[in-house]
């Protein structure tokens, strides 16, 4: 337990560490994401066939392929992002692929006779999209969403072994430093993930709740 | 194309459309022009590079490499199923004693980063596990508890009136869980389960954390030897696209043929 108690700044600075690349991370990935996501319902064949084409590349590839080709390949491209920042850019490429998903199946769990009842009232494509598809949308898109972002608090760990000092990190050194109290670091830090990941999924629940409109 | 954003379009629309396409085109075309440029200038494309993939040795090496990725992956999607099923039996279960620690397994597993996970099994009982098991248990108990999520909202998809119907009849619960409810949950759940093992092909690549030997531990090294990294990544993630796409279209085959399903298996995966 002292273990833990003794090493409680490294560890919350690690787990600082951890929650600014989720944060970061994961602002961009929603941006670059929302935009694929749009590309991939939009009514133009090229930009559906680059949403597609992104997507199958991203969500095939392991996200470790994805951190080697950015974070050693990048340098030799002689484009020096400092460490975190190329960890950031693996992370969004990656994380933008799944959330390029979860807002087409939100755009499309839209019922279509809701835009078609829009279009026939005389409302224009931006009108029907602003006011009718999208608040239903957002709404179906919550969950899924969430679900996208708990997978990238956990995916950030993978920049443990590129020499970031986040918690994963920290526990393994922890480990190797402390032999004898494995059980307690692990469980303590496992907690500290458990912890992010609930808080996500309790803010999702929220929001949910708040835009459940009664139809 | 109609959607639920537009109507068929009209030969306006269609113009405007094609229009867009070509500027699509044109902006796509630029970008991968800047993009070779870019890598010619830093003398990425040089033969030397490349080298190591036309070599019969390394070739050799990168394809055992594959072979052993693959090993990780079957042992592992085989054993989370039997796990994934164990532990959905468990939580569906009426007797509270094995109810929670199923779910508590479950959801913790789920919610710890496999690296995490990996990486201590390894540090702690690598010795005697060896780097192969230490890898396909971080990857069982996390997939494994994907898996009895999936498993469970399998089984609370079979319609309620068959397992009424079983107890009318006068079954016991673990009849109509293996009788009624299991057998037509496989059948709606086999897609999910060859989705999941999308997840857990690409996962074995986090055996690069300890290193295991597997596919990028070995890129890596031939990166380190040939100074190639950019070469290596796109050569490593062309040969995991080509299998995850495969056995994600394999899925979607499956979907179709099985008839009716209420979630498309491809959105049940949302991430790791």
């Amino acid at each position: 337990m002292d273990t833990l108690w003794d090493s409680r700044q490294v560890v919350l600075a690690a787990f600082g560490q951890t929650l600014g690349l989720l944060v970061v991370a994961g602002l961009g990935a929603l941006v670059l994401g929302t935009i694929l996501g749009a590309f991939r319902v939009s009514a133009v064949p090229a930009l559906r066939a680059v949403g597609t084409a992104y997507v199958t590349v991203f969500r095939n590839t392991p996200l470790l392929v994805v951190f080697l080709l950015i974070y050693y390949g990048l340098p030799e491209l002689e484009v020096r992002p400092p460490q975190f920042w190329r960890a950031t850019i693996a992370l969004v490429l990656y994380t933008a692929a799944f959330i390029c998903e979860a807002v087409r199946s939100g755009v499309n769990a839209v019922d279509s006779g809701q835009a078609e009842a829009a279009r026939s009232i005389g409302m224009g494509f931006g009108q029907s999209l602003r006011l009718v598809v999208l608040p239903q949308a957002f709404r179906a898109v919550v969950p899924p969403l969430a679900n996208v972002l708990i997978a990238l608090a956990k995916n950030t760990s993978l920049v443990a072994g590129f020499g970031i000092a986040d918690a994963t990190f920290r526990m393994r050194g922890l480990i190797n430093n402390n032999p004898g109290d494995v059980y307690v670091i692990f469980v303590g830090i496992a907690l500290g993930y458990v912890l992010i990941v609930a808080v996500i999924a309790f803010i999702a629940r929220g929001l949910e709740r708040q835009l459940a409109v009664a139809r | 194309m109609s959607s639920v954003l537009f109507d068929v379009p009209g030969p306006q629309a269609l113009r405007r459309q094609r229009r867009a396409s070509a500027i699509t085109i044109v902006v796509l075309v630029v970008l991968a022009a800047l993009a070779l440029f870019k890598l010619q200038t830093e003398g990425q494309l040089s033969g030397a590079l490349w080298e190591p993939f036309v070599t019969p040795a390394y070739v050799q090496a990168l394809l055992e490499a594959a072979l052993t990725t693959l090993r990780v992956a079957v042992v592992a999607v085989v054993l989370s199923v039997l796990f994934g099923a164990v532990f959905a039996v468990g939580r569906l279960s009426d007797r509270a004693w094995l109810s929670w620690p199923s779910a508590l397994v479950v959801e913790f597993f789920r919610a710890v980063p496999l690296l995490m996970m990996i990486l201590a099994i390894y540090l702690v009982y690598g010795d005697g596990l060896g780097k192969f098991w230490s890898l396909v248990i971080g990857l069982v108990l996390y997939n494994g508890s994907v898996l009895a999520e999936v498993f469970r909202a399998g089984v609370n998809a079979v319609p309620r009136g068959q397992s009424e119907a079983a107890y009318a009849l006068g079954l016991r619960k673990s009849q109509v869980m293996q009788l009624i409810l299991l057998p037509q949950a496989v059948r709606i759940m086999l897609p999910a389960i060859i989705s999941q093992s999308v997840v857990a092909l690409k996962d074995t690549s986090l055996g690069y954390v300890i290193p295991y030997e597997e596919l990028t531990s070995i890129g890596r090294q031939v990166s380190i030897e040939f100074g190639n990294i950019l070469p290596v990544a796109i050569v490593l993630a062309l040969m995991f696209i080509v299998a995850n796409y495969s056995l994600s279209r394999l899925a979607v085959w499956l979907e179709r043929r099985m008839g009716r399903s209420t979630q498309p298996a491809s959105e049940l995966d949302t991430g790791a």
